[in-house]
This record gives structure tokens, sequence and C-alpha cells, in this order.
């Protein structure tokens, strides 16, 4: 038997130390990368002119995360040429500070959304949720007809843009209040075409000096 | 008379009937939205059948339910095994099956109807997350009861898998879904943007790590000696491989998001520590595969072993695509597209379902008191299937992925952008159509699978099994511990 075989045996035969050593190997990595980018997100402010959702914004947002558009469209445009050629600047991180869950997203079965606001107008947008391949007819996108007749809740989306608060979001008071006007007659295709109208529209960080 | 204690095998059979039947659904659901890929009008304008809301439903359906159900399974089988003991809490561990199945039934029940975190492979909503901590807290305490009061005093190498399968999935399920709750269906998680983005592929990169990879290596260190019939090639090797793969697997998130909004140091260290993970992937590949050396006549008279030897090749290749991938100059063209899908089920069907398959097709007999499965011939139909089906959808995905990443950098003499997006989408549309028929072969071998453990089953469903007694070598006042006296 090897000479240090007698350290390796306390782990080897006693379940309590296996599984406490067990627990602290797989910490490190995790603690390693995430803790400074947490410590660093308090540095991280808005770009001027990234506000948080306005109250149609944020219910198109939950819509978009609800419907899970992430599984087929990102939105992070990769520092890489041919990227910025097709989608515009590539993603800063001050631009999704207000994203809960973040929709960078993995796959791109349909393409990339970070900057689609202003590309087509709210009337193709519209079209194109009902039935994508009235406008595109290659497109394997599905249809959302169900979203035109979905009317918001107010109640709903105050109580979200409340959470959101806790978790430092800077709503105010006014903005909360404000709720039931915003979303008078509303559906959730309306708040879904106005949040898609708003991705990549904020004025963009200077790059260079 | 004598107090003989028996193995807990109830527990494994209700975790074999669920595998099989979530394997057949999970993967049926798969084979449905590839369809939709297709026909998008498969969807029949109804919110609930649509693809965006459909996918987690196929990614939790055989990833938590059908492997979770045969991780659990598996691991309450080795864990007496190699223990010489009968399991501990036995009413804990009864209510960690039921408890699973309806944290998997509720969570297929509520997804497609919009009540997600969209937190991709994290979807069910704070409420199922409680539950799942619920049952993965009880799961662990089951699983340490049971070596604590273990017979052999060397712990097996499987089961150092197992735990840390166990202790890893509870620590990434726990920090990746911390949320504030809006109502009982809405949550918004405490990270957002970028924090959110490391914490997300953290835990989805090592779901792949300890739930995909580290849970399926216990299997594999169990039921590929015992189906070689020898022990395992090497050891010594096992424990290294064991240490490496769990400290290094959890550096490597951050290869998720190379060229993103993500700084620049944690994306050079996670394609670093991927490049690493070569090792340890390899090491245990290895190690199965050499542990069939002088045992191969066995390979070509079993179907099980067809299954693992299948599984190890795979598992072997999609780990060092994997790391290939993690290099950020070929990451640039194979992020986003249907490569990274042929990445996953290069994974997922190749290793993870048929190292599943051929461990329980190697349990089964015995977990189900009949000497071998009921039909030999339908196992070799399910490996032959299987692996067509798997070849089918691999080689399409490869090719639609490569296909989608030069089309979408191409550029001109002048260096403007040649394809438009929709190109690259009608370039990528046979392939689809071919995804979708491999995928049909894998849910017929499903089928296969789950009439062929229904009719081994027969004996079990008439109560005819007798409990199998754990081998005690000790005169019986001598037994430490003492033995627990079999339930009728």
């Amino acid at each position: 038997m090897a000479k240090g075989y007698k350290y390796f045996e306390a782990v080897e035969k006693h379940a309590g130390k296996l599984g406490i050593l067990t627990a602290i190997m797989v910490s490190i990595g995790g603690l390693a990368e995430i803790t400074p980018l947490f410590v660093e997100a308090h540095a991280i402010t808005a770009v001027e002119g990234v506000k948080p959702y306005d109250p149609l914004r944020l219910a198109g947002k939950d819509i978009y995360v609800r419907e899970g558009c992430y599984t087929c469209h990102t939105q992070m445009i990769r520092a890489l040429r041919a990227e910025t050629q097709r989608y515009g600047h590539y993603s800063i991180s001050s631009e999704s500070v207000y994203d809960r869950p973040h929709q960078w997203g993995s796959k791109r079965t349909g393409p990339d959304l970070a900057r689609v606001g202003g590309k087509y107008s709210d009337e193709w947008q519209r079209l194109h949720l009902m039935d994508p391949r009235a406008v595109v007819q290659a497109s394997n996108m599905p249809a959302y007809p169900w979203l035109a007749e979905e009317k918001l809740d107010a109640d709903d989306i105050s109580a979200r843009m409340r959470a959101l608060r806790r978790l430092g979001d800077p709503y105010s008071d006014a903005d909360i209040s404000g709720v039931p006007a915003a979303l008078e007659g509303k559906t959730a295709l309306d708040a879904l075409v106005a949040y898609l109208q708003g991705l990549g529209v904020s004025p963009m960080v200077e790059t260079a000096p | 008379m004598p107090n003989t204690e028996t193995y807990n095998d109830q527990i494994v059979r209700l975790f074999l009937l669920a595998a099989a039947v979530w394997g057949v659904a999970g993967m049926a659901i798969g084979v449905f939205v590839a369809a939709q890929l297709a026909w998008p009008a498969l969807n029949f304008d109804t919110s609930w059948l649509t693809f965006s809301r459909l996918r987690p439903n196929h990614t939790f359906g055989v990833i938590f339910a059908f492997g979770g159900s045969a991780l659990m399974g598996t691991c309450y089988y080795v864990v007496q095994r190699t223990g010489h003991t009968r399991l501990a809490l036995p009413r804990l561990a009864t209510f960690t099956f039921w408890g699973w199945q309806l944290v998997c039934v509720l969570a297929m029940a509520t997804m497609p109807f919009g009540i997600t975190q969209s937190k991709e492979y994290a979807e069910p909503e704070w409420l199922i997350d409680l539950l799942i901590a619920a049952v993965w807290v009880s799961f662990g305490a089951v699983f340490f009861a049971t070596l604590a009061r273990r017979r052999i005093k060397h712990i097996y190498v499987a089961n150092w898998y197992y735990g840390a399968f166990i202790i890893a999935v509870a620590l990434l399920h726990i920090v990746n879904n911390i949320v504030i709750p809006v109502s009982l269906t809405k949550s918004y998680p405490v990270y957002s943007g970028t924090v959110d983005a490391m914490v997300q592929w953290w835990y989805g990169h090592n779901a792949v790590a300890f739930f995909l990879t580290a849970g399926f290596l216990g299997m594999m260190y169990y039921f590929v000696p015992r189906q070689a019939q020898q022990p395992l090639w090497s050891y010594r090797f096992s424990i290294v491989n064991f240490w490496a793969l769990i400290s290094v697997y959890m550096w490597a998130g951050s290869h998720h998001l190379l060229y993103t909004a993500l700084p620049d140091w944690v994306q050079s260290v996670g394609m670093a520590f991927s490049i690493l993970l070569l090792m340890p992937s390899w090491g245990s590949a290895a190690n199965g595969l050499f542990t069939f050396n002088g045992a191969w006549q066995r390979v070509a008279s079993d179907p099980a072993a067809k299954f693992m030897v299948m599984a190890l090749v795979f598992y072997a290749a999609a780990t060092t695509e994997g790391s290939l991938m993690a290099v950020k100059t070929v990451n640039s063209l194979s992020h986003y597209t249907d490569w990274t899908v042929a990445h996953v089920h290069s994974g997922a069907i190749g290793w993870v379902a048929m190292i599943t398959i051929g461990s329980l097709y190697a349990m089964a007999p015995r977990a189900l008191g009949r000497p071998a499965m009921h039909s030999k011939r339908s196992m070799e139909l399910h490996f032959w299937m299987h692996t067509a089906g798997l070849i089918l959808y691999v080689a399409a995905m490869w090719t639609a992925g490569v296909t989608e990443g030069l089309m979408w950098r191409a550029t001109d003499a002048n260096g403007a952008l040649i394809y438009p997006f929709i190109d690259s989408l009608i370039a990528v549309r046979p392939f689809y159509l071919i995804r979708f028929l491999g995928g049909l072969l894998i849910v017929g071998g499903m089928i296969a699978m789950a009439w062929n453990l229904w009719h081994t089953a027969a004996d079990a469903r008439a109560r005819l099994i007798k409990p199998i007694p754990v081998p005690i070598p000790e005169p019986e006042p001598l037994q430490v511990p003492a033995p627990v006296a079999a339930r009728a």
C-alpha cells in the first residue's frame, strides 16, 4: 500500500468526510467566478437612457419570457464582425441590468433581437406575431394569435413593479400608480409589440474616448 | 428464526417503472417539437401546444423525469449492493419517489400554460422549486444514512459519484432559483442581466456536469463491471478522475457566454478549464471501455453491454467535442447554431440515454426477480433503432449547425454579408426533417423497452418476488449494524 494511503483511507472509509470534501471541491469554481461579478454588479449602472421598463413594456417583457421566446431568439450581439454587421453594435452589460431573468438566449432558430426595436413597423410586428408566414413566407415561427385576445391585468403588473422595486429597480410611487392608465384597453399583443419596439433603441454608450 | 435483512427493491422497481414511462413521454414530446420546427402549423394556433412553451417540457421530461427517476432508482439499488445493507429511512425513500413524481407532473402540467421562470433547464416556478428542494434533501438523507449503515467499510467509487451528484445538484438548484415571488405563479430572480447569465450558465453547465455526468458515471462504475463480469480496469484511476471532474467542471460554465457582455477574464478562465476537462472525461471513458478488455465476446452476445460500450464511446466523443466548442475560435462559429443541439444530443441520446438503458436492462431482471429480460430480440432491436436514430439525429444537426455558422458569417468581396438570415433557415429545413425521423426511431426503441420491461415485470405485478437477502458473513449476534427485519 502506498505511503500516503492512510490520509486517503480517511476519506474512502468515512461517508461524512467524503461528503464534506466533495462539497468544498464543487464550491470553489462557482465562488471564484460568481462572487466578483456579484460584487461588480453593484458598480454596473444602467447606461444613461436605459430606464426600467414602463408598465406596458414590462408586461410585454414578461409575455416574451412566459412564451419562451428565448428558446429560438437571442438578445446578445457578440463582439464579432459578422454579428455587428448583421445586428448592430455588440451588446454591453449595462443594457440588460433590468432583465430578470436575462434573455441572452442560447439558440438562434430565428435572428437575434437585441436591437430589433424600430427595425419594423408596429403593424409588421403585429401581423408577424399573429401569422409569421403572412409576412415571411419561409418562416418556421409559430403563430401566437391568442395574444390579441388577452387583456392585461393592471393589479398584476403593479404587483410585479413593487416586487422589482424591492429588488432595487428604481420605480417611483407615481410609476406604480400610473399602471392602470398605461394599460387601459391594451392587449398582450400590444404589450409584446411595445417591448420589441423598445429593444436596443436606448442611446449607446461611447466605446472610444 | 433467523433475522435476515433483505434489499429494498420495491422502491427500485417503482423508479424503474417511472423511468420507462417518462422516457417514452419526454422523448415523444421531443419528436413533436422537432416536427414543429419542420412544420410550424403543428401548434394548431394553440398556446400550450406551441414550440416555445413545450420545449421545456421535452428537456425537463428527459433530464429530470426520465434521467432523474433512473438515477434515483439505480442509486438506491447500487448503494444497497455495494454496502451490503438494506436502504435506510424507508418511509423517506418512498416519499422521494412520490415527491419526485409529483414534481415532474406539476412541472409538466404548468410549463405549457406559461407558468415558468424561463431560466433554461430550471423552468418550473418557485413553488415547484421548493418541492424539488425538499425531495432532494430527503434523497440525500436516505443515501447518506444508507452509506452510514453499510457493512463494507470501503465506499465503492460509484457511490462517490452519486454522492457528488446529490450534493452539487442541491447547491446548484438552490443558488440558481433564489427569487422573489410576485404571486403563486410568477417570480423574479434576485439576479439580473450579466450576473443572472453567469449564475444561469454556472447552473446549466453544471446540471450537465453533475446531473447528466457525475450521476450517470455512478451508474457506469457499478453496472459496467457488473455486465463485463470483471473488476474495473483501474480503481485508482477512477478516484483521480473523480476529484478532477468535480473540481474542474464547476469552472467551465462561462464557456456558454464567449464573446458576450460577460467580463473577458471569466470567459478565458471558462475556456481554459474546459480544455482541462478532457482529462477526467477521457479518463472515465477509457476506464469503462478497458473494463471490457478480455470480455469483448460479451458485448457481441449481450445487448445491455452493447448499450454501455456505445454510451462510453459517445461520452468520449461528446466531451471531446464540448471542449473543442469551448475554444473561442470554434465557438464563434458553433454558438447559437444547431451544432450546439447536435452536441447536447450526442451527449444526451448517446451517453446519458444509452448508459441508462444499458443499466436498466442490467438491473431490471435482478430487481424484478427474473433470470433475464423477457425478450432479448427486442433489446437487440432497441439497440439498433436507438443507434440509427442517434446517428441520423446528430449527423443532421451537425450539418445544419455548420451550414448556419458559415452562412451567418459569409461575406462577399466587398465585405458585405451575403445571406439574409432567412436563407440559413431555408438551407437547414431538410435536416430538420432528418432529425425528426431520427427522433422517431429513438422513441420507437423506447416503446420496445417499455413493452419488454412490462413483460419482465409479470412476476412483480403478481407479487411473486422473494426479497433478496443481504449477504452478511458474520454470525447473527455480531452483525454491525444489527439486521433490519424485512417488511412483509
